[in-house]
């Protein structure tokens, strides 16, 4: 396969960026997108260029680390991983425009590597438990319903790709955030530090520069670990009903 | 009440309620303050969301994740200020004007008659009232989504609610300029 390549290039987060084009014709359709701008980047190590910088790390659809806005939408025109993307979704001869994720809460590093520490950050704002859970309990000695039990594992399985930033018109984190309040919002273990957890995870969502969600679904329909906007729903549920019944919370905003 | 045919009589007893009930003028009061804080949130809300993607993408293709109206409230709802601006322009603001100068209310049915005379309004009134029910088709379920209500059992019969008001009500208001227009009524 022969392509056309635009790809965003930026030296820092100071510099200005600017699309360059390469035309690629060591393209075999199975290849992974990423195999595919592998060997494009060997191609400029020997010209003595700079590569083109890009995330990635486990290849396998699991970590979440792999981005690019490709032909206008975030992980390409599947609802894959960028890694799980594979060159045969693409035409010989095909135009293919690979940008960053855009958003101001995430910030280009370098070429197509953006920040995504702000995940981080809402995370530590709440994303766990933290009371002393002691030992094992007995198996099945917390009873937990089998469709309850399921939609938190459907919650717990975002990978905090960005994608749903990505993807929405107003780079809004409400998929990702949903999910992680979701995933301990649903378990008895998550009951005690729950309307903490949702007031102090979305105060820093804000304190992030994230936009507000405005129901298009645009992240469900991207997310590659299908994460429904029911988690939404229920995130919202929550903060109201912390923010009229929750007893004391200060809110720092400074992800401790 | 237009549809009744009957020269304006129901519909002039119903809007000299409409336009001296205490209890209606209060609710007016709530419906007006209501639109402005719509509209203030709503741009306030628009000017936030654009904040948070500085840099805008050089290539797009929205369509195979969302509908083109749910990414459009903003236009729709400008579309329908707009609209709004010219209706009230036409009636309210004339006639509590002169309610409040004379005390006396106007012939708004009258003046509706002589208004959607005009072929250029009765086109502005029908795409207000379109926009309107694009506008309705999302915002009815988006708002219970927005404040979590929300559930597997409730879910279908909202959406099936907000489709039927995002179709009848738009499409009764626009019946009204449509019929006078075409002189089914007069
Ligand atoms: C007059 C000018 C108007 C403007 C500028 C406006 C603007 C907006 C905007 C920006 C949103 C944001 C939600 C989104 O993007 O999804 C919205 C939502 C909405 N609008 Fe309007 N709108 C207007 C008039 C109206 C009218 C006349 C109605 C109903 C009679 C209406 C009903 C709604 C509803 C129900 C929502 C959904 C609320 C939610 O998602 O929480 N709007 N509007
Ligand atoms: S919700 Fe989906 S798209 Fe968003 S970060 Fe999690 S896995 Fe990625
Ligand atoms: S590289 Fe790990 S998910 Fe793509």
């Amino acid at each position: 396969m022969k392509l056309t390549l635009k790809i965003w290039r930026q030296k820092n987060n100071n510099s200005k960026g600017e699309f360059k084009t390469y035309v690629h014709d060591h393209v075999s359709p199975d290849m992974s997108f990423l195999e595919m701008l592998d060997v494009l980047n060997e191609g400029l190590v020997k010209k003595g260029e700079e590569p083109v910088h890009f995330d990635h790390d486990c290849r396998e659809g699991i970590c979440g680390m792999c981005s690019l806005y490709i032909n206008g939408r975030p992980h390409g025109p599947l609802q894959t991983t960028t890694c799980q993307l594979h060159m045969r979704s693409f035409k010989d001869g095909e135009t293919i425009t690979i940008e960053p994720w855009r958003a101001a809460a995430f910030p280009v590093v370098k070429d197509l590597v953006v920040d995504r520490s702000a995940f981080d950050r809402i995370q530590q704002a709440g994303g766990y438990v933290s009371v002393n859970t002691g030992g094992v309990p007995d198996g099945n000695a917390i009873p937990i319903a089998k469709k309850i039990a399921d939609e938190a594992m459907d919650a717990a399985a975002c990978i905090g790709c960005g994608a749903c930033v990505a993807a929405c018109k107003n780079a809004s984190a409400m998929l990702f955030v949903s999910a992680k309040v979701s995933q301990y919002a649903l378990l008895p273990q998550g009951q005690p530090e729950s309307k903490e957890r949702v007031e102090k995870m979305v105060a820093q969502m804000d304190e992030e520069g994230f936009g507000a969600c405005t129901n298009t679904k645009a992240c469900e329909a991207e997310c590659p670990k299908s994460i429904k906007i029911t988690n939404i729903a229920r995130m919202n549920r929550e903060y109201y009903s912390s923010m009229f019944t929750n007893y004391e919370v200060t809110v720092s905003g400074g992800g401790d | 009440m237009i549809f009744l045919n009957d020269g304006g009589v129901t519909f002039s007893h119903w809007g000299h309620f409409m336009g001296t009930n205490p209890v209606i003028r209060t609710l007016e009061i709530g419906l007006v303050a209501g639109f402005l804080i719509h509209i203030v949130q709503g741009i306030l809300l628009m000017k936030k969301n654009r904040d948070s993607r500085p840099v805008r993408y050089q290539v797009v293709a929205p369509a195979p994740n969302s509908t083109w109206y749910s990414r459009s409230m903003g236009l729709l709802g400008t579309l329908l200020l707009l609209f709004l601006i010219l209706h009230t322009a036409h009636f309210w603001i004339p006639n509590r004007a002169n309610q409040f100068a004379t005390g006396e209310e106007l012939n708004l049915y009258q003046m509706m008659l002589d208004i959607f005379a005009d072929p250029l309004i009765v086109a502005v009134y029908i795409l207000g009232c379109i926009s309107l029910a694009w506008h309705l088709l999302h915002g009815f379920w988006s708002a219970f989504q927005t404040l979590g209500l929300n559930h597997q059992r409730y879910n279908a019969i909202i959406h099936f609610i907000g489709t039927a008001f995002a179709i009848v009500v738009p499409l009764l208001f626009a019946l009204m300029p449509i019929a006078m227009y075409f002189n089914w009524v007069n």
